[in-house]
């Protein structure tokens, strides 16, 4: 899987944000984010925990309300949007939970089932289950369809937790740490299967993480969050050739062994 | 002037203290106002999720029905155990099914059932939506367009409400049942004379008011279990304390709504 293989289609602006605010009591978590995301683009957001990474991705898909600012996503201003408009959104917007959110009750077919049939009512037995077997082959799991989600590794969950999302084609992906709690060869997995969703569903994704090689490897852009506001955007080598001590040591700790202290 | 300092500081904090703990509780009734007022909304607007509506009625009957035939069984037996001698000292020992039918279809049934009912499945659906807050099952819920609050809190309550009065019935039952061997074990008397001398003393109005109660109590659980799990907080201890309150309030409040139905319904004689 190649990033440098998509088209992105830099007329068209699914994500817009302005001078984003967001404050829990008297903390300032979003304090005037703007940023823009193209059509077919991957975003990768990084920041330290608190930062508001995850309370951004939440106001893009409506689950939180700004307290200032604009959000415009295909076009339309989430936060003004009524319920109806606002669900009919959502199902252009997938959204992959760092805990993956699957539903415990139920087994990997009953997850996948449950947001198509309730959203696609015209569809018959047979397309719905053609629907889940050809999207638990896309992320490489058509052998789990019948085990539930106690049952699955920490990767299967997260994969099933994409395939949930896919399965309704939407045209933007949130991905909440996708590689947080993983392995490093099943990162590698996680990582190529957010640019095959890329490429083959034509998606637009942000994702929100830590972990700079999935960033490198599946961010066409790179977006440093500090203190309410992106430090530096742009692509990963133009952000990590910066200066500033707070990017240099999410580099530093990811890729050279600055970060272990000798103590020796 | 230092410990006058003090002194003043600490009534200051008491002050804002008890002033903070004044404006929780109300911002918590507004809470369960707003919350009960989406219910009602939610509950008449399209798509309606029978589906889940029935799953509900049947988890509730299926997770209350042995606990309520034994509890309901043992109360029917034990109360006119205990009633008899009460009734044998003034020779009214004929009187022993109407009382025990008055006792079990106007009060014990309702109550037991709501106690029951309060334990098991409100501290089951408290548990489990709690559970499904704090692991993020609900955000997963509205992200792919579901109404989260249509799903899993109206069919719970809705099925918590309509199913209480057919298990009140079934405990009644049962617990006349209990009544019934018990004093056919003592005096011999027949299923049928003791059918007939139980419901001689019981109106309609007594029924429909057991009824009455049943609906109320219903809905206190449903509300108490759906409101605490739907609000949990903070990871696994937010879960058990969403158990954990469901039962408690839906139990106290049970008892004040017993006191005040009955000061009403006494009204209508």
């Amino acid at each position: 899987m190649n990033k440098e293989n998509v088209q992105i289609d830099k007329r068209e602006m699914v994500i817009s944000l302005k001078e984003l605010k967001k404050s829990f009591g008297q903390v300032h978590v979003l304090d005037g984010v703007n940023l823009e995301m193209k059509a077919g683009e991957n975003i990768a957001i990084l920041g330290r925990s608190g930062s508001g990474k995850s309370v951004l991705i939440k106001i893009i898909s409506g689950l939180l309300k700004p307290d200032g600012g604009l959000v415009k996503v295909l076009g339309q201003e989430v936060d003004k949007l009524n319920e109806e408009d606002l669900q009919a959104l959502r199902l252009k917007i997938g959204f992959s939970f760092q805990s993956s959110a699957l539903y415990d009750s139920m087994s990997v077919r009953e997850n996948l089932k449950f947001p198509l049939v309730r959203n696609r009512r015209e569809l018959n037995d047979k397309e719905v289950n053609d629907a889940i077997d050809s999207v638990l082959n896309d992320v490489g799991l058509p052998q789990t369809i019948n085990q539930m989600p106690s049952e699955l590794s920490g990767g299967q969950k997260k994969r099933i937790g994409i395939a949930r999302t896919l399965i309704l084609k939407p045209e933007i992906m949130l991905y909440d740490e996708p590689t947080s709690g993983l392995d490093p060869i099943t990162c590698i997995e996680v990582n190529n299967l957010i640019l095959k969703v890329q490429q083959d569903y034509k998606t637009s994704s942000i994702i929100i993480t830590h972990d700079l090689t999935c960033a490198k490897t599946t961010g066409n852009k790179v977006a440093v969050l500090s203190e309410g506001k992106f430090l530096k955007i742009g692509s990963f080598n133009e952000v990590f050739s910066s200066d500033e001590a707070y990017i240099k040591a999410f580099y530093d700790y990811n890729f050279t062994e600055n970060n272990i202290t000798n103590e020796k | 002037m230092e410990p006058t300092a003090k002194k003043s500081e600490i009534t200051a904090t008491k002050k804002y203290l008890i002033s903070k703990g004044i404006d929780g509780f109300f911002e918590d009734l507004y809470d369960l106002y707003s919350f009960i007022i989406r219910f009602f909304k939610e509950s008449f607007s399209t798509p309606f999720e029978w589906r889940e509506i029935i799953n509900q009625c049947y988890a509730v009957g299926y997770k209350t029905l042995l606990l309520v035939s034994v509890t309901g069984f043992i109360t029917g037996t034990v109360f006119t155990k205990q009633s008899r001698p009460s009734l044998s000292a003034f020779g009214a020992a004929s009187w022993l099914p109407s009382l025990v039918s008055i006792a079990i279809i106007k009060t014990m049934a309702p109550l037991i059932t709501a106690l029951i009912a309060a334990g098991k499945v409100g501290s089951n659906i408290g548990a489990e939506l709690g559970s499904m807050k704090v692991t993020e099952q609900i955000d997963a819920m509205e992200v792919s367009a579901t109404n989260p609050f249509k799903f899993l809190v109206v069919s719970r309550i809705l099925a918590i409400t309509f199913m209480m009065p057919v298990l009140v019935l079934y405990t009644a039952l049962v617990g006349m049942m209990g009544a019934y061997l018990n004093v056919h074990s003592n005096e011999l008397t027949s299923f049928t004379s003791f059918f007939i001398s139980a419901f001689k003393s019981i109106e309609f109005k007594d029924i429909f008011s057991s009824l009455f109660k049943a609906l109320c109590y219903g809905f206190t659980i449903g509300v108490a279990g759906c409101y605490q799990g739907y609000y949990a907080q903070n990871g696994t201890q937010g879960v058990g304390r969403a158990a954990n309150l469901a039962v408690v309030f839906s139990m106290f409040l049970i008892f004040v709504e017993e006191l005040l139905i009955v000061q009403v319904l006494n009204n209508f004689k």
